[in-house]
């Protein structure tokens, strides 16, 4: 082997090296905050369920909403109106958390088109999958948005220079833009309608999107769309750890079929659909 | 040497003072930007990025593309390259600058850019991209006018520089490469995840950004009696047009993929740039990109076909005209299919389409003036003190 050649070689081992640790330095800060990635043996398992820590999950019985007409649009009003999320008059200024739509819209990987007339009617609820290997976290510049201890995907006001990054990187179309200041009004209508003191607000130019009632679920209760949906009909949505195998979520995952959002992209959402 | 610039006839002062307007124009839009938040431009929820990261995205293009005009220099010797490597680097100033421009007229909160660099992210493909991005421009900088200055001395530039000239051109190739990377790495959108999408970035970055320096060049020929030489002229069309070849190349690939394999979500986005698309749940057919992505086709072709006649008829008026036609091709393909293609359908699978507002626009016209201004200065730099270089030679 000549000199050049032996210096090529070393040299494009020191790039391959490079090239591997970055993905190793993202899974290591995963496994420290205690949430790590389903084990390799798994296969292309992507919905694979994390093997330790607490992972906070919904299960949402589409069922019981579409027999209850109204009841999703209840869980999003109590959302909408608590966290103060805005209403602007333009559609392009859209700000959601918390929505509905049609079930190829949802579940376009799960859709034909000879669907019955129930699955074609159905109204299903969308909203943040709090990822267990989230590619909104992987591609923010500044750390803005971060996965909790208890797996649930946030966000840092503060923090988010509102690149947008994390949009163009979320496959679910879950996160929201404050395009222009929600604390405003326009013809004398303000954009937040009853300002919820308890909540803050967000400022113009930074990200959002649902959090899981984080503030709630840390005192014990349930967010406030299962809180709502479930006075209308007892589990039609059902919030727990899915890491822990005695939890009411994952003995409803052992007992159910339950589908995810495009679960071929390996993000592993922790979100179940009964349909 | 900074004297040089302060010197000019009226066409200069005149261009000048034509871009220092559009830069007013475009720093008050900002400034209506900033006071009333992104919502002034036409971006909206689902079409998250709009003019400004596809020019930033096809700006990052021509900064690596000045890699086509230095390497031949400093790797090969090729002497015939003299007149167009520094013009080459300052090119890369000037886009890299345009590019930062661009990436703080897009941050919503653009005060805390710096955030980036606070909270260093090494998992974010945008961290890396602020590091290449800053490196190529201290790079090119460094390099520029170290040589320049040199020139102006009448001596050769010192051999300190050479390790950062050759790190220049492995670095050329990063920027662009890490700039692909913040589409292609993401999942959920089909028209980005392709491996070929750094290749064909650089592809058409070694077509758009030699066609436009060729284009300047030819414009100095006429205007400032700066000719750059038939034989790098000659040269220059074989590197634009085979890197315009290889990039359509490239795309045939992708239509290849899309279309044989038949998976919807590969198709989707090419239907909707080249033919339009349709939304299942509203019935209504998209298609306000086709007329600019079918012109992008044929212009591209008919520059690549025009480029070597014109260099067989050793015609200026049609070079230019070919590479004008291959830069605007490329700025289309680019600057606005790209980018814009990539978000449709949405996630969700609606079809949201994006007109950029006039706001949106006047800041763009803005920036863009901004680069030329500065690369109208560079390059009178650049002439003046090679003309007074070459004359001292031919005096000794
Ligand atoms: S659904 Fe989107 S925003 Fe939520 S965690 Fe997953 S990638 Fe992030
Ligand atoms: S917009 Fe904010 S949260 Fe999203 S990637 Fe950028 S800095 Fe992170």
């Amino acid at each position: 082997m000549d000199n050049r050649r032996r210096k090529f070689l070393k040299l494009a081992g020191l790039t391959a090296a490079a090239g591997v640790a970055v993905p190793m330095l993202g899974s290591r800060a995963q496994a420290v905050s205690g949430h790590g990635a389903a084990p390799a043996a798994h296969g292309n398992d992507g919905h694979e369920a994390a093997p330790t820590g607490v992972r906070q999950g919904l299960v949402i019985d589409s069922g019981k909403f579409h027999d209850n007409p109204g009841l999703a649009e209840k869980c999003q009003k109590v959302c909408h109106d608590y966290h103060n999320v805005p209403k602007f008059p333009n559609s392009k200024d859209e700000i959601k958390w918390i929505w509905t739509d049609k079930f190829p819209n949802v579940f376009p990987d799960h859709s034909h088109y000879k669907k019955d007339a129930r699955l074609s009617a159905m109204n299903i609820l969308a909203l943040c999958n709090h990822c267990d290997n989230p590619p909104c976290v992987r591609a923010c510049p500044t750390g803005a948005t971060f996965k909790n201890s208890d797996g649930v995907v946030m966000m840092d006001f503060h923090r988010c220079i509102g690149c947008r990054f994390c949009m163009a990187a979320c496959p679910y179309g879950a996160r929201s833009f404050n395009w222009r200041s929600p604390r405003g009004s326009e013809n004398g209508k303000p954009f937040i309608k009853n300002y919820n003191q308890e909540f803050p607000s967000r400022m113009r130019g930074v990200v959002e999107k649902c959090s899981l009632c984080s503030w709630r679920t840390k005192q014990g209760k349930d967010p406030l769309c299962v809180e709502e949906a479930n006075k209308g009909v007892e589990g039609a949505m059902v919030f727990g750890d899915l890491n822990d195998p005695h939890s009411e979520i994952s003995q409803i995952l052992r007992q159910r079929f339950t589908i995810q959002r495009k679960p071929s992209l390996g993000t592993k959402p922790s979100i179940f659909y009964i349909i | 040497m900074v004297d040089k610039v302060l010197k000019g006839n009226g066409l200069y002062w005149g261009w000048l003072t034509l871009l220092l307007m559009i830069m007013g124009a475009g720093a008050i839009a900002y400034l209506v930007q900033f006071n009333y938040g992104l919502g002034a431009t036409g971006m909206s929820r689902d079409v998250t990025w709009g003019i400004y990261i596809s020019q930033f995205t096809f700006l990052v293009g021509v900064a690596a593309g000045g890699l086509m005009l230095v390497l031949p220099y400093y790797l090969h010797d090729y002497k015939s390259f003299g007149r167009i490597t520094l013009l080459g680097e300052f090119m890369a100033i000037a886009a890299v600058i345009m590019c930062l421009m661009f990436i703080i007229a897009d941050l919503g909160q653009p005060m805390r850019a710096m955030n980036v660099i606070l909270h260093p992210s090494p998992n974010s493909m945008l961290f890396y991209d602020m590091i290449v991005l800053n490196g190529y421009l201290f790079l090119n900088v460094l390099c520029g006018f170290v040589v320049l200055s040199s020139e102006y001395r009448g001596i050769k530039y010192p051999n300190w520089v050479k390790p950062f000239i050759y790190l220049s051109i492995p670095w050329a190739i990063s920027i662009h490469t890490v700039t692909a990377f913040l589409y292609c790495g993401l999942p959920g959108r089909h028209f980005w995840l392709t491996a070929v999408l750094a290749p064909r970035f650089l592809a058409s970055a070694f077509a758009a950004g030699p066609a436009l320096l060729l284009v300047i060049a030819l414009i100095m020929k006429r205007t400032a009696n700066f000719d750059v030489g038939q034989t790098a002229k000659d040269k220059l069309v074989t590197i634009i047009g085979y890197a315009a070849i290889i990039n359509f190349f490239l795309l045939g690939c992708e239509v290849f993929v899309g279309y044989y394999s038949n998976i919807p979500g590969h198709m989707h986005t090419l239907d909707y740039l080249f033919f339009g698309l349709v939304d299942h749940s509203t019935g209504v057919m998209h298609n306000n990109l086709v007329p600019f992505m079918r012109a992008s086709v044929a212009m591209g072709i008919l520059g690549i076909i025009m480029l070597f006649i014109a260099r067989r008829q050793k015609s200026d008026a049609m070079l230019a005209t070919s590479c004008i036609l291959i830069f605007v091709a490329f700025w289309i393909d680019k600057g606005l299919g790209l980018v814009l293609g990539g978000f449709v359908p949405t996630p969700m699978e609606h079809i949201v389409e994006y007109v950029p507002t006039v706001v949106e626009l006047t800041v763009t016209a803005g920036v863009w003036s901004t680069g030329f201004f500065i690369l109208t200065l560079l390059y009178k730099l650049v002439v003046a003190v090679k003309r007074d270089s070459e004359a001292n030679l031919k005096v000794s």
